[in-house]
């Protein structure tokens, strides 16, 4: 699981307000290289929920994330190269997604998230 | 667990293909053969010639294979080939990987991510999250897979995201009670007209898809197609088959939507929207 896809990820258990962002825990991850694609990257950043991105960076152990962000720093090759490496190059391997209204944990194992449901949760 | 022969080719448009391959004959029914799932199989029986190859490295009895359906899915992907490219999409999502057949050939036939294209992949079945990931991984592409009910848990935060999204949905005809049942019943049980399923999941079609988003979805004469663009247009989206296939018993149509007054052709010669291709039953 990518920290894009950790960005787009809410809890999605009945009645839940404040769903987002699911806290991160992350035991063990991997850095795979991906392309380098300003466009893509320039073209996504407005949908980045930044503090999102920025604590699930914290959570393994990528700091190079400034804590905020704004869309003039996209000229910045360096600040691009960071924003793609944190996006797209780290993978949570094995942890947990945590509701951050219910406690409720969805588990991440080999990569893939697990958001179904009890059916007391739907 | 079937061994799935495996069979190595390459993209080719769906005239030039020469070979035809008979699948489902090694496919294990743990339990026996319902009315339902003998429908499907019958379909997987007869022989088509194929217009992708992808090689399948992985099998699970509870993930249904590649069958005419699938194929049929890809075969409209490639028909529609030219538009999708100059479509220039973003965001792609499968919704119902199963095996990862139909999304490693989305993601060959429209670029790896040098090309600034993301993939999203859902499946309710763990099993064929699992085996989705092999068969990305045996063909160098990548996509995100999450396990969940349609678009459980993204649906919020990717909504207007996605510029296509296709679906082999569940369409079989069943008992409303096949419909909730676990494992592989769930890549065909569609409950009454075969429909439970796939209107749950145009609702949030209809909320992921960006402006000029389409969809591409197979459907069965039994799901009354007819209604479903009615339905569709209601939500603003006009439709046309992009293909079909019959059998003596059974026609199967790949469906492509998109939101009326956006083109869905781009080649340059721009044309209005087709419109709703079904004006009758």
């Amino acid at each position: 699981m990518r920290l894009l896809t950790h960005n787009m990820l809410s809890s999605n258990v009945k009645g839940v307000v404040n769903g987002f962002p699911l806290r991160l825990e992350a035991s063990t991850w991997v850095e795979k290289e991906v392309d380098f694609n300003a466009d893509f990257l320039r073209s996504v950043f407005p949908k980045i929920d930044w503090p999102a991105l920025f604590g699930a960076s914290q959570t393994v152990g990528y700091v190079a994330l400034p804590e905020s962000a704004d869309a003039s720093m996209l000229e910045s090759e360096d600040f691009l190269k960071k924003f793609h490496h944190a996006l797209l190059e780290i993978h949570v391997e094995e942890g947990a997604l945590v509701c951050p209204e219910t406690g409720r944990r969805f588990p991440i194992n080999k990569g893939i998230p697990n958001m179904l449901l009890n059916e007391d949760e739907v | 667990m079937p061994i799935n022969p495996p069979f190595v080719g390459s993209i080719e448009s769906p005239a030039a293909s020469s070979t035809s391959k008979q699948v489902g004959s090694e496919f294990y029914i743990p339990f026996p053969i319902s009315r339902c799932q003998s429908l499907k199989l019958r379909l997987s029986k007869v022989m088509f010639p194929r217009g992708a190859d992808i090689r399948l490295v992985s099998s699970h009895p509870e993930v249904y294979e590649p069958c005419d359906d699938s194929f049929a899915l890809v075969d409209a992907l490639l028909a529609d080939r030219g538009n999708l490219l100059n479509h220039q999409a973003r965001f792609c999502m499968e919704i119902g990987c199963g095996s990862g057949y139909i999304i490693t050939s989305l993601a060959i036939i429209l670029g790896k991510e040098n090309s600034g294209i993301h993939y999203f992949t859902s499946d309710i079945n763990p099993y064929a999250t699992r085996v989705t990931q092999r068969t990305l991984d045996a063909h160098g592409v990548h996509a995100e897979i999450i396990n969940t009910d349609i678009a459980s848990g993204l649906q919020k935060r990717l909504v207007g995201m996605m510029d296509v999204i296709v679906v082999n949905p569940p369409y079989v005809p069943t008992p409303e009670e096949e419909v909730s049942c676990e494992g592989i019943t769930a890549s065909w049980a569609g409950g009454y007209n075969g429909r439970t399923v796939i209107d749950r999941i145009l609702p949030v079609v209809d909320e992921l898809l960006s402006d000029s988003g389409w969809l591409y979805m197979v459907t069965l004469t039994a799901n009354n197609p007819s209604e479903i663009c009615l339905l569709m247009r209601k939500r603003g989206f006009a439709s046309r088959i992009v293909v079909q296939r019959s059998t003596e018993e059974e026609s199967l149509h790949v469906i492509k939507f998109w939101r009326e007054g956006v083109d869905d052709v781009k080649d340059g010669n721009i044309t209005s929207s087709l419109g709703t291709w079904f004006g009758t039953k």
